[in-house]
């Protein structure tokens, strides 16, 4: 039972999904409820996760290893460690949030849109699971196919566009990742595809890796990755598929999708390929305080809510990977630590966008202000919700960027110093956007009668701000559990650079 | 040695029953009123599924029978079952087509099972002129096939072109096999490699002769550049036979090809494989790029027909026992997905194969979910989405590639693989996201069909998600094709 864990969670909504499907005509509600109660049962069952994680240990925990294709050395394995376990869990705790905000968004062809749903959920726990470079493969790809459907069939009107567009800028990156992991198959003895087993054989020294074909492995699994995070300038898909989306999309993309991106990145690139992460350095980082600077530049002057929050996402994530290419242990964990934190906090931010969609059919910052008085209750956790993205002490956002500009300092000034400008224009840009919607006059008669958040609206909404007060005041409960792991990738990092060097 | 009589007939009894049905079907005709052809139908596929049974009899066999007339191994024996797949598929999707054309012809089950005949015969044989033999029997079976619809215009033109042209290229393959017996004293594939290892054959004849031959077989399997009349043919064709001559005829010389390159020449691998390589490069993107601008479902289909068979030469290039697994994995994946697009196609056709256009699919994803989404499952395979037997396919593909270090080619083919996402994900955006037009009336799925896409569908995803069960049995019929 112990090591079949994992493969419950992941497949219980893939489970969810084909009853969905096969199980015969089902009014809305009933689908809803049926997908709500999937994704619950499969938020309690990563719940064990937690409880039975031993901190202490750096490798792989909850392993099960199945042959899958025996002849080519392809297995089904699956395990966490301390940085997978948190995505995990914040997937599993955002997919039942997501399909209650939709709950009365999505009234036509909702069965089809809660099979989607749950079979995304499963997708994108498979990525962080996967422990074999097939399977992660088939993974990340696959869940590919729900979400361009979710975007393409319930989106906005747009929504082909953005649909096909991020289908295709994802692919083209994928498939050079796909050579990359044949080559790096072969360059490893062509004997199996286990991410474990290539690791130890690399660090043991029993395949080498020269500098050239690191630098090149490492641009191709990079670049599938940093279209995924999206770094600048690869970052021209999100905007519209964020906008585009249900407001459900916006959440998973923003909240769980992204981190792919960037798990790929600590996971693959650091680890394997340490000597061109090394000397890629400068040229990522510059790259990614371009996209602080820029996204928040580009987020500022947005007249669309929901394209603020895009935009505010590729600055944010300019800033986790940042923290990653720090390489020492508070950049990497404050990176970690940033990406559970904008999935809350952005996942958040397009939830109270939702909701004020619902009851305005509008998202122009322009036709909003003075919402203070019609929504108290509202407000005051769109404030809560703001403070958190912008990174206010005491809340999430505050612990992650401060390790981050903790790590970077220490690996180069300049781009912390650049970097941290991003920070006061997230504040500029936030605390604007707030301003213009929750205070000043009501300017439009339409918003005096609005209706304040609704039982439903506050169940999707309390737990996130209970989070994100509990993850910036007690951090530690978060952090213990990652140090050693990530401790361990450094290492990783560490000895296979100096086996290179000899 | 000598062979018993019953044994002989044991080894040859699938093609024996198959072409006893045919025949009966042809006499049946005479019996059978004009409203009860399906009867006919029936009884094709109880041939079939009676051939299969004296096939999968054969598995495990391996023999040389009729002075090397006839050879039984594992290679061939899977290709067979391949072909009768293909041919039962084909039929069980020409029910409900012949009643929408008010076509009953009963010569057309007749000829579909004679052309899968002479599929068979093209890989039960190291013969060239057995194989020839085989290829002519399939071809005027075809050429008949193409041009059934007698009294439409683009069904003509459809067979005439594929007449002329298919007489052109059986022409070459002809001369090819001259030119390898001039060289080699011999039309036997197992005797010409043993006259190269000898030093008995005349090199420079032989490499005309290999050039000869690849035009021959370039042709059937649409190859850059001898493709040109693929689209035309697969546009005019009834669409079940669009789907037949897709996957059937391109399986059968992809067979010939690599029994012709990795048995009796890999002596002179350091010639072809540079030639099926630039070809391969050639036959993929050029099928992509085009395929991106079709706006006749029929059409796309044809020139993604063509980017595949591109794929499968990228496998042959290979020139491992790793790409020749790669190639039996995938024209099977490719059989079923194909076939299963096209059976979908000629039901959304109508009368008079009205409605080949894409935009004439807008909406069916909720009106019609069972065909749409058996369609997009097709379609997902075809560009390769993981899970479906078209990933695992081109996932062994481009790893006999890099294996053999041809690591342009793995990048171009992987590239084309992006690249096809797009049109094959247009006809799914049409379905799903685009609304259905004012005078949309749902088709019937009728049981026939029902099956057909039921196989499909089931073998595309089981090829997908356990590739490894087809792989086991794939890796056996290499050692006995030597």
């Amino acid at each position: 039972m112990e090591n079949s864990i994992l493969t419950v969670v992941t497949f219980l909504p893939a489970l969810g999904a084909l009853l969905l499907l096969f199980g015969g005509k089902k009014s809305g509600h009933k689908s809803r409820a049926l997908a709500l109660a999937f994704s619950l049962m499969t938020f309690l069952t990563s719940l064990l996760l937690i409880s039975k994680f031993n901190s202490a240990t750096a490798g792989m925990q909850f392993e099960q290893q199945i042959p899958w294709i025996p002849s080519f050395g392809i297995t089904y394995h699956v395990g966490i460690d301390g940085i997978s376990l948190f995505l995990v869990l914040l997937t599993t705790c955002l997919t039942p949030l997501a399909i209650l905000s939709s709950w009365n968004s999505i009234d036509s062809r909702v069965k089809e849109y809660y099979f989607f749903m749950l079979l995304l959920e499963t997708g994108m726990i498979g990525v962080f699971v996967a422990l074999d470079f097939f399977l992660f493969y088939v993974f990340w790809e696959v869940m590919l196919v729900p979400m361009y459907f979710i975007i393409g069939v319930w989106g906005g009107p747009q929504r082909i566009y953005a649909a096909v567009k991020f289908f295709i800028y994802t692919m083209v990156g994928s498939v050079l990742m796909l050579v990359a992991i044949l080559s790096l198959y072969f360059l490893c003895g062509g004997t199996t595809f286990d991410y474990s087993a290539i690791l130890t054989g690399l660090k043991n020294q029993h395949f080498i890796l020269t500098s050239t074909q690191q630098f090149w492995l490492f641009l191709a699994f990079f670049l599938a990755f940093a279209i995924k995070v999206p770094l600048f300038p690869l970052h021209t898909w999100l905007p519209d598929a964020h906008v585009e989306a249900p407001t459900a999309g916006s959440v998973l993309l923003a909240g769980v999708l992204l981190k792919m991106g960037t798990y790929g990145i600590i996971r693959f690139c650091m680890p394997l390929f340490p000597d061109a992460a090394t000397e890629l350095t400068p040229f990522v980082c510059t790259l990614a305080v371009i996209g602080i600077i820029y996204g928040a530049l580009v987020a500022m002057v947005q007249p669309d809510l929901k394209k603020l929050v895009a935009y505010s996402s590729v600055s944010h994530l300019g800033l986790v990977v940042l923290g990653l290419f720090a390489m020492n242990l508070q950049g990497v964990e404050g990176a970690i630590y940033q990406m559970l934190n904008h999935g809350i906090s952005t996942g958040a931010l397009f939830l109270v966008v939702g909701m004020i969609y619902e009851r305005r059919h509008t998202r122009m910052i322009a036709d909003f202000g003075g919402l203070a008085s019609p929504l108290p209750v509202f407000s005051a956790i769109f404030m809560i919700v703001t403070l958190s993205s912008i990174g206010l002490p005491a809340m999430n956002g505050f612990v992650g960027e401060f390790l981050i500009f903790l790590g970077s300092y220490q690996a180069n000034r300049t781009y912390t110093i650049l970097a941290a400008t991003g920070v006061v224009l997230s504040a500029v840009y936030m605390l604007w956007m707030f301003q213009r919607v929750i205070f000043g006059e009501i300017r439009s008669e339409k918003n005096r009668v609005l209706v304040d958040l609704t039982l439903r609206e506050k169940v999707i909404l309390v737990p996130i701000v209970v989070l994100i007060f509990w993850m910036g005041v007690y951090s530690q409960s978060f952090l213990r559990k990652m140090d050693s792991s990530v401790t361990q990738v450094l290492n990783d990092m560490q000895s296979t650079a100096v086996v290179l060097r000899k | 040695m000598q062979v018993s009589a019953a044994l002989l007939i044991q080894q040859l009894l699938p093609d024996i029953v198959l072409s006893l049905f045919g025949i009966a079907i042809l006499l049946a005709d005479s019996f059978v009123p004009k409203q009860r052809k399906h009867v006919l139908g029936v009884l094709s596929i109880v041939g079939i599924v009676a051939t299969m049974a004296c096939t999968i009899n054969l598995v495990g066999e391996y023999g040389t029978y009729f002075s090397g007339m006839v050879v039984v191994d594992t290679f061939g024996i899977f290709f067979r079952l391949v072909f009768l797949v293909i041919a039962g598929l084909v039929i069980l999707a020409s029910f409900s087509y012949l009643d929408q054309q008010k076509l009953q012809l009963s010569e057309y089950y007749a000829l579909i099972l004679f052309a899968t005949v002479g599929m068979n015969m093209m890989v039960a044989s190291t013969q060239l002129i057995m194989i020839f033999l085989g290829l002519e029997t399939l071809s005027v079976s075809s050429y008949v096939l193409l041009g059934i619809r007698r009294t439409d215009l683009k069904s003509n033109e459809s067979a005439l072109k594929y007449f002329l042209l298919g007489s052109f290229s059986s022409a070459f393959l002809l001369y090819g096999i001259a030119l390898a017996y001039g060289a080699t004293r011999s039309s036997d594939i197992q005797v010409i490699f043993r006259a190269i290892e000898t030093r008995s054959a005349d090199l420079r004849l032989l490499h005309v002769a290999l050039g000869l031959l690849l035009v021959g077989l370039g042709f059937k399997v649409s190859a850059v550049p001898f493709h040109v009349w693929t689209p035309d043919v697969y546009e005019g064709a009834p669409s079940p036979v669009s789907g037949f001559m897709s996957a059937g005829p391109k399986a059968a010389s992809f067979a010939v090809m690599l029994r012709l390159l990795f048995v009796a020449l890999p002596a002179i691998q350091s010639k072809w494989v540079l030639l099926v390589g630039v070809s391969a490069l050639l036959t993929m993107t050029i099928g992509n790029v085009v395929a991106l601008v079709q706006s006749n479902i029929k059409r796309m289909l044809a020139y993604s027909s063509i980017a595949h068979a591109g794929y499968i030469l990228v496998a042959v290039a290979s020139a491992t026992d790793s790409g020749i697994t790669a190639v039996l994995f995938y024209t099977l994946a490719y059989a079923l997905m194909n076939i299963g697009a096209f059976t979908v196609v000629s039901l959304i056709g109508k009368e008079d194969e009205r409605n080949i256009h894409i935009e004439d699919y807008a909406g069916l994803g909720f009106k019609q979910p069972l065909l749409a989404a058996s369609l997009s499952v097709f379609l997902l395979s075809l560009a390769g989405i993981p899970l479906t037997a078209g990933f695992a396919g081109k996932f062994f593909i481009f790893r006999a590639a890099l294996e053999s270090r041809l690591l342009w080619l793995t990048i171009f083919g992987v590239l084309n693989s992006a690249l096809s996402v797009y049109y094959y994900l247009r006809v799914i955006v049409t379905m799903y996201m685009e609304e259905p037009m004012a005078d949309f009336s749902p088709v019937a799925v009728p049981t026939s069909l029902r099956l057909a896409l039921g196989i499909a569908v089931f073998g595309t995803l089981q090829m997908g998600i356990y590739p490894g069960l087809l792989m086991t049995f794939l890796g056996s019929s290499l050692f006995s094709m030597r």
